[in-house]
């Protein structure tokens, strides 16, 4: 597997100085980005954004965490699942508003993510990813036999509803701009985290973790902390999308879904800001676009893996950034 | 402009737009199923050529309709399956989906095109709650469900003598219904349950499960699982030689390719239910032959041709109403009785429950085989009053307002 490899690696993206003008640049990509998302529902099917975000979310809420903490977790579809399930759940049965089943699935995905944490933190590599790979398998295997989640037909028919009672989400482009909202959030959240004197430690964690420990740092409090933001964010994301697509299923506690956002981000490029979202637009395209090729989909997608690993390694925003000699 | 001659305008116009309209009907039937993934041997391009074949036999181009047949893959994905559903009624201008194998990726479907009013005749999926609790005034539930599996399977084989039971059932909600509801028949017939024993899903060794149901002696072992596990269960039942020892072997949900692909010397004795066998007379053998031209030989199970007859009903409704208005055809559907080469006479009921026979079979010896798809033999027909649900137990908000 990959993870073997990330964590012998020196670290993508190491920590170096950001050359002048990166704040600046990347305000403007920023920008760039926010254009992006008005204009989107007008060129492409909004259902088909709202999941590329939903995706991208998720992505980056693991990114985050491998990226930035050199914490390979094989487990994060527990988080991004059971939030799902907690928002389908809470909006259809207790009638909850989108807002507040969002809410609660992402409390949910946080509590999920402490529990999981604190105990998956104790070991590094390729331990931590089985440890964390394992409690997931526990919430599939909740998930499959609890009575709430419908077992394999999983939670259908979640009503849209109305965001603050006003914003009547039934209307795809409104439900759009919602999911673009957060996902905005979600963004400006993990690079406020990665640029924060908290993700300069993390940083130097990752990079050398003894040296970390001997300057004093208390390593399993940070590790924990980045931990608990990922599995929230990676929570916001899955409820979100049990809201968009209306329904919450096996598929996404399944490990399988683990996969997904590590194939996004290293597509992307592993360890920079805005990778997982290239990544995640590239995976879902294919999966969406290519559908009518059937089988053919997979053997696609194995060959653009193979052809990213094999000529840019760091991925397609990597091999950006190494052009434009700029961190993106 | 005045406004007189804006009216005549736009009478015109309107004129102009039904006499279009009546030249050529434009349908677009969108194919959705597992492509590529476990059950793509069930549905997948099997389901497409038969849609095809449906539109071809119909001489839909002679009768002025236009139908254009597309294809995709839900990879048993209930977000792929609704993205895609979503997107095909948005932006492809499908009106029909049919197939959809996999129960979860059919209620999302059902539910999406509910919303959208189009039209879903299904084939694939085997919830009965697609014609209970969750029915829909745009679903046709074609070809069989969960009721109908446990009533045939059930009702048929306690009939022929097999009056104990013994369930190997898998452990989650769809094995803990198939067995509730089969346990339920067997015993209303006059039969007994005298163990089960639930079986991790998904499992590779059942060894010791079956151990244990041969140990109780009872004469039918009723396999409440699906896929993999009753692929895995009646390989290893074989190894134990449960059926030599005088046990009968009862697959709930197994379709004619899984027999073939298991090979008769595996799955002989084994019995199941399906409401299409492609030999049953000489209209259906005439159709799988035409079929099995097209797909290198193999031969149609019951979901195929549940997807041809589906077409075939579809496009005639569409015919008479010369039009597509989801509303008036399903009404037409409903209102119509069906008649094709593969189910024989039927109807489609209020809560969109498609009426036809079931059919008991048993796997063949080798020896009785004469062909590599000659695999199984018809115990017994059960009417389709007898073998789906009834009306009156139905839970469907739509019945009794039609």
């Amino acid at each position: 597997m990959a993870n073997a490899s990330i964590a012998i690696e020196p670290p993508l993206g190491a920590v170096k100085r950001e050359p002048r003008g990166t704040a600046a640049f990347h305000r403007l990509i920023f920008v760039g980005l926010a254009v992006l998302l008005l204009v989107g529902p007008f060129l492409l099917y909004p259902v088909f954004l709202m999941k590329v975000l939903c995706f991208a979310l998720f992505a980056l809420a693991f990114n985050l965490l491998l990226g930035y903490g050199g914490l390979m977790s094989f487990g994060h579809a527990a988080f991004f699942g059971m939030a799902s399930y907690i928002s389908a759940y809470s909006a259809k049965v207790w009638g909850f508003p989108p807002e507040l089943a969002i809410l609660s699935g992402t409390v949910v995905a946080a509590l999920l993510g402490t529990l999981f944490g604190a105990l998956a933190i104790r070991r590094q590599g390729i331990y931590f990813a089985m440890i964390t790979l394992a409690l997931s398998q526990m919430v599939y295997f909740f998930s499959l036999q609890a009575k709430f989640t419908g077992g394999e037909d999983g939670i259908q028919a979640v009503p849209r509803g109305r965001m603050f009672g006003v914003l009547n989400l039934a209307n795809d482009l409104t439900l759009y701009f919602v999911v673009a909202a957060i996902f905005m959030f979600g963004l400006l959240a993990i690079y406020r985290i990665i640029h924060s004197p908290f993700g300069q430690v993390m940083k130097a964690i990752r990079d050398n973790e003894p040296r970390a420990i001997s300057l004093g740092y208390r390593v399993n409090q940070y590790k924990l902390t980045l931990f608990v933001l990922s599995a929230t964010l990676a929570g916001l994301a899955g409820a979100t999308k049990a809201i968009v697509f209306q329904l919450a299923s096996l598929t996404d506690v399944h490990w399988s879904m683990s996969g997904e956002p590590v194939l996004m981000t290293l597509v992307g490029g592993l360890g920079t800001v805005f990778g997982p979202i290239v990544g995640a637009a590239v995976i879902v395209a294919m999966q969406n676009y290519l559908a009518t090729l059937g089988a053919w989909v997979l053997v696609v997608q194995g060959v653009i893996f193979v052809v990213c690993v094999l000529m840019f390694r760091e991925g397609l925003v990597g091999l950006a950034a190494r052009l434009l000699k700029r961190p993106l | 402009m005045n406004r007189g001659m804006l009216l005549v305008a736009a009478t015109a116009a309107t004129a102009f737009a039904t006499g279009v309209a009546e030249a050529q009907v434009t349908v677009k039937l969108g194919v959705l199923n597992d492509r590529s993934g476990v059950y793509s041997d069930i549905g997948g391009e099997g389901s497409a050529v038969a849609a095809r074949m449906a539109v071809e036999d119909f001489k839909a181009a002679e009768k002025g309709l236009k139908v254009e047949v597309v294809a995709a893959d839900h990879q048993n994905k209930p977000d792929v399956g609704s993205n895609i559903a979503r997107q095909w009624y948005d932006q492809d201008g499908v009106d029909v989906i049919l197939d959809v194998p996999t129960s979860s990726v059919a209620l999302a479907i059902n539910q999406i095109t509910r919303d959208k009013n189009k039209i879903f005749l299904n084939s694939g999926a085997a919830s009965s709650d697609l014609t209970g609790a969750q029915c829909s005034p745009n679903t046709v539930h074609w070809t069989y469900d969960t009721v109908q599996l446990a009533n045939v399977t059930g009702g048929a084989m306690v009939r022929q003598g097999g009056n104990t039971w013994f369930f190997l059932t898998a452990d989650y909600a769809f094995g803990h219904a198939l067995e509730r509801d089969t346990a339920a028949v067997v015993t209303k017939n006059g039969g007994k349950i005298v163990g089960s024993v639930k079986t991790p899903f998904p499992s590779n060794d059942f060894s010791s499960f079956l151990l244990q149901a041969q140990a109780s002696k009872a004469k039918v072992i009723g396999l409440a699982n699906a896929g993999g596990d009753t692929v895995n269960s009646i390989k290893q039942a074989a190894e134990f030689g449960i059926t030599q020892g005088g046990q009968s072997l009862a697959g709930m949900l197994v379709f004619v390719n899984d027999v073939q692909a298991l090979g008769l010397k595996t799955a002989q004795g084994l019995v199941f239910s399906e409401t299409f066998y492609w030999d049953e007379n000489d209209a259906t053998r005439a159709w799988s032959r035409r079929y099995g031209e097209r797909m290198g030989g193999k031969m149609p199970n019951m979901t195929n041709a549940g997807v041809y007859s589906s077409v075939l009903h579809y496009l005639k409704a569409v015919e008479a109403e010369k039009s597509k208005d989801p509303q008036k055809v399903m009404a037409r559907m409903k209102a119509t009785p069906t008649d094709d080469p593969l189910f024989g006479k039927g109807s489609v009921r209020s809560d969109g429950r498609k009426m036809h026979d079931a059919f008991l079979l048993e796997v063949k010896k080798p020896e009785e085989s004469k062909g590599p798809w000659d695999v199984a033999k018809i115990l017994a027909k059960v009417p389709a009053e007898q073998t789906f649900r009834p009306l009156a137990e139905s839970n469907c908000p739509l019945v009794g307002k039609s």
